[in-house]
């Protein structure tokens, strides 16, 4: 056979999850970092920066579960069972959340501390569920054949806790050097500070994680830390400590978009990561993509219109982002 | 919970959420056409009157439009925690067709979503209305493919099962499925006419308060038009629906009139049609039934004498709930007949204007406001009630595709999303409403200088001048 539907369905899943983690991870950097910046036109100000482009940041996780019904339904139908309650959580966030853009510039001053907290708590909820999730999913799912019978609270547990506040810093670092692209003068200033500190601590949690899995998961450890394989690897965790690098050098000087970058870098890289340990399984420890598989009608139906759509809404999500280009200014409200 | 079933659970659970949610895409395709409309008509004529209107009712869709998404990814997901039997199933059907609505609607309505929100200053006047039409295309396109999944199911078509799972054959006939057409038209119309009787609503109760009267005189009578045209074309359209599901669906339609016993093969009596009455599904006959002879016949075999199969035909354990369906049934026919009238009624109110200004019908209006959104749901109660005990009509049973979990954590969720759901998209309704019955801001009002609008570019200073009001143009009229 010419073309692996299953591999190339992976990429595109692995692909459109980056997408949103990248996307959504700066919107909901946006809300965890509310907290941190008292002044209400400041708030605006970081509000008014991701308004126009949330909603298309957020229909990344949207494709990203409709592509795993369509071309791996076992893999859907029993994650999304077995991370129940934590998914369920993370769509209670992610309400308030989105409410939270329209109603906040709805609600008279007395009422809208309210939507301001619930812009925070539905980002925190929602990235905290999301590590949750994540980390549940690569300490594996307890299976009979192709039946779930873990627990409704499995995830309940050291390692998915931790990689769930290591997701609410990961969003807040995407977050900060999100804004110090986008806003200027006082809050450019905060949030340089707050990226001197993030920056240190997503190192520590990288380091953390790439210690505590392999130390609990040893098909994992095999996989790195096998012969040919570690040379293969190396550039990964090498990228992780550049970025971190570059982010320290550019703090130095007056920096506009390289912190961003390298953040992306940086983030991009622990993502792979996390694909190379799980590879080729689909549901961890052991159904691979091939046995979660739809049948080949299914997966190339669909793969034909992804493969000639999704450059278009590319084209057309980059033009929205030029669009909304540069600084957004106080009193500017594009709202 | 109560002694309710983790599948009990599951159902209210399910039905709670679509039926929060269908009310947002409703009005969010009406609307989002109408502002298509709306803007077309400004470019064509430079009349104001237009651009007041459209940027009145954008604030509203945004508003509306922000529900719907969040709504809509709740039901993207419990197909995998609730349903999961059903994903593992049928996900080889469904999910390709969402994933396509993914691509083909979502992405478009939320791409250009921000240009048509924010972008009035920042793109010329073509682009901008490039941009609503997008979004409207968006909305239609995105119907078309989530009832095509939802027509599968009832009407299900080009498959076949292999090793217990359901393996497309034909991707044609999955999608033009034989329901799927009705279901669409039918559905996109119920859309149109919701907006419709609530646009016809919030401007008449504008005018019963006087406010802003030119821009709600106009956009009142643009609804009314739109009532008149679609309030019948929903009924022909219905009625051709039903004649489909009699012919896929038998024992829906038997539940829905109160229809018990198959007459016999000579029998040329007909069967009346059943106004009113309470079907008993364990003493098998309809209650205190007010019938009117023959009308049934006519209605459903188009002649005098002819016969469908009664509900008695149909095992017990393949019977649809009669009880209910027959009310949601004659809830929406009832108020189909009534929006029938209130565009007639309208219409005659044209001749000399008192439809703008009898207060009798101005209140009438707004009583009708909601009536779309009720006649909605209701038709959706009827078809997916009128579904059971089948997930996939005739092929896969409720009952075998909920996910494995106790009832606990349902119950759990279940309650969270309810005081989730009232408190969010309560306070979502209110604005809504708040905002519809302020009415737009009177165009030469000297302090309130629209805040978008082509060629009204606010000067830096004067923007930031009027800072917090700028920034939140969508609060102007409430304090
Ligand atoms: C007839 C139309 C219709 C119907 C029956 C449904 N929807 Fe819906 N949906 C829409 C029409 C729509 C829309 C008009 O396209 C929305 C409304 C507001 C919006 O943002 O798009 C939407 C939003 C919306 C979103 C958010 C999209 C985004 O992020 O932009 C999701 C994930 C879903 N829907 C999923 C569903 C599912 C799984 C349904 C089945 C139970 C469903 N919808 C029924
Ligand atoms: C949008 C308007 C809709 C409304 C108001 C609606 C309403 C309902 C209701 C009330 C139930 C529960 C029926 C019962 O348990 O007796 C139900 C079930 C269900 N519907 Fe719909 N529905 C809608 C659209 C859809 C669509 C578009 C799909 C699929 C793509 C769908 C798929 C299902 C499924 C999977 C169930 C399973 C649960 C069950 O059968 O009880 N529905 N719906
Ligand atoms: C006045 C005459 C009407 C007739 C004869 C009619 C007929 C029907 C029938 C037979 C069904 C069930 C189809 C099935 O389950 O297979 C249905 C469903 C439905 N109806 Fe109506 N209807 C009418 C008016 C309305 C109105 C006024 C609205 C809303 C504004 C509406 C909205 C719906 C919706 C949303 C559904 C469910 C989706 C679907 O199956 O298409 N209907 N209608």
């Amino acid at each position: 056979m010419g073309i692996n539907l299953p591999v190339i369905w992976a990429g595109l899943i692995f692909f459109g999850v980056m997408m949103y983690v990248i996307m959504d991870g700066f919107d909901l950097g946006i809300g965890i970092l509310f907290p941190f910046v008292g002044d209400r036109h400041d708030r605006d100000v970081m509000m008014n920066t991701v308004a126009p482009v949330w909603d298309g940041n957020e229909t990344w996780l949207v494709l990203g579960g409709a592509a795993l019904l369509g071309a791996f339904p076992l893999a859907y139908s029993v994650l999304l069972s077995a991370f129940y309650l934590p998914l369920m959580f993370m769509l209670l966030g992610l309400i308030f959340r989105g409410v939270a853009f329209e109603f906040r510039f709805k609600a008279s001053d007395r009422s809208r501390h309210y939507w301001d907290a619930a812009f925070t708590w539905g980002s925190v909820v929602a990235a905290f569920f999301q590590g949750v999730t994540l980390g549940a999913y690569i300490d594996g799912i307890a299976m009979d054949g192709t039946t779930f019978t873990g627990g409704a609270l499995d995830w309940l547990a050291p390692f998915p806790v931790f990689c769930g506040v290591g997701v609410v810093l990961t969003y807040a670092f995407l977050g900060v050097t999100w804004l110090i692209m986008k806003t200027e003068g006082r809050l450019q200033w905060t949030m340089l500070r707050v990226t001197n500190v993030l920056t240190g601590v997503m190192l520590a949690m990288v380091a953390a994680v790439s210690v505590w899995t392999p130390l609990t998961h040893p098909e994992i450890a095999q996989r790195w830390f096998s012969l040919p394989n570690l040379f293969f690897f190396l550039p990964v965790p090498l990228l992780v400590l550049v970025s971190a690098f570059g982010i320290y050098r550019a703090l130095r000087n007056h920096p506009n978009v390289s912190p961003f970058l390298y953040a992306l870098l940086m983030i991009f890289m622990g993502y792979t990561g996390l694909a190379i340990s799980i590879w080729p399984n689909i549901i961890p420890p052991s159904i691979s993509i091939f046995d979660a598989s739809s049948p080949p009608q299914s997966q190339g139906f669909a793969l034909v219109g992804t493969l000639f759509i999704v450059p278009i809404i590319l084209a057309y999500t980059s033009w929205s982002y030029y669009v909304f280009r540069g600084k957004v200014r106080r009193g500017e409200g594009y709202h | 919970m109560y002694g309710l079933t983790a599948l009990e659970l599951a159902r209210i659970q399910f039905g709670f959420t679509v039926s929060f949610h269908i009310l947002f895409p409703a009005i969010t395709i009406g609307l989002a056409c109408f502002l298509a409309f709306l803007e077309a008509r400004w470019l064509r004529t430079q009349d104001t009157v237009y651009r007041t209107l459209y940027q009145f009712w954008i604030k509203i869709f945004a508003l509306n439009f922000g529900m719907g998404v969040v709504s809509g990814l709740v039901m993207a997901y419990e197909f995998g925690t609730n349903w999961s039997g059903f994903s593992q199933f049928a996900g080889s059907i469904t999910g390709p067709l969402l994933t396509y609505e993914v691509l083909t609607a979502f992405f478009l309505e939320a791409g250009f979503l921000g240009v048509m929100l924010f972008g009035w200053n920042r793109v010329g006047p073509g682009l901008h209305f490039f941009s609503t039409v997008m979004v409207a295309l968006g909305t239609i396109i995105s119907s078309t493919w989530i009832l095509a999944s939802n027509s599968w199911m009832h009407t299900p078509a080009g498959y076949a099962i292999v090793a217990g799972k359901v393996v497309p054959t034909d991707w044609l006939a999955v999608i033009f499925n034989p329901s799927f057409p009705y279901r669409l038209a039918h559905m996109v119309i119920a859309a149109l006419l919701s907006t419709a009787l609530f646009v016809a609503a919030s401007s008449a109760w504008q005018l019963l308060h006087g406010r802003a009267v030119p821009a709600a005189r106009k956009m009142l009578s643009m609804a009314l038009w739109m009532v008149l045209i679609t309030a019948p074309l929903q009924a022909v359209v219905g009625d051709a629906h039903g004649l489909n599901t009699l012919e896929h669906q038998p024992a829906k339609i038997a539940a829905l009139e109160g229809h018990w016993n198959t007459a016999p093969k000579d029998d040329k009596g007909g069967f009346p049609l059943i106004v009113f009455g309470i079907p008993d599904m364990e003493r098998e006959e309809t209650r205190y039934a007010i019938e009117i002879p023959r009308l049934g016949s006519l209605i459903l075999t188009h002649s005098l004498d002819g016969q469908i199969r009664g509900l008695k035909d149909f095992p017990k354990e393949d019977r649809p709930n009669a009880t209910v369906l027959f009310f949601t049934f004659r809830i929406m026919v009832g108020l189909g007949v009534a929006m029938i009238l209130f565009g007639l009624l309208g219409w005659v109110l044209r001749r000399n204007g008192a439809v703008y200004r009898s207060r009798a019908f101005l209140r009438l209006a707004v009583v009708m406001g909601p009536t779309g959104l009720i006649a909605l749901l209701a038709g959706w109660m009827t078809t997916e009630i009128g579904r059971q005990p089948w997930v996939v009509y005739g092929v896969q049973r409720t009952s075998d595709a909920v996910s494995a979990h106790a009832a606990g954590p349902v119950a759990l969720t279940l309650a969270l999303f309810v005081v989730v759901y009232f408190v969010c998209f309560g306070v979502g309704i209110r604005y809504m409403l708040k905002l519809a019955s302020a009415g737009p801001a009177p165009d030469a009002h000297p302090h309130e200088a629209p805040s978008y609008g082509p060629g009204s570019v606010i000067p830096a200073a004067m923007a930031a001048a009027c800072a917090p009001n700028a920034m939140a143009p969508h609060g102007h009229r409430e304090s």
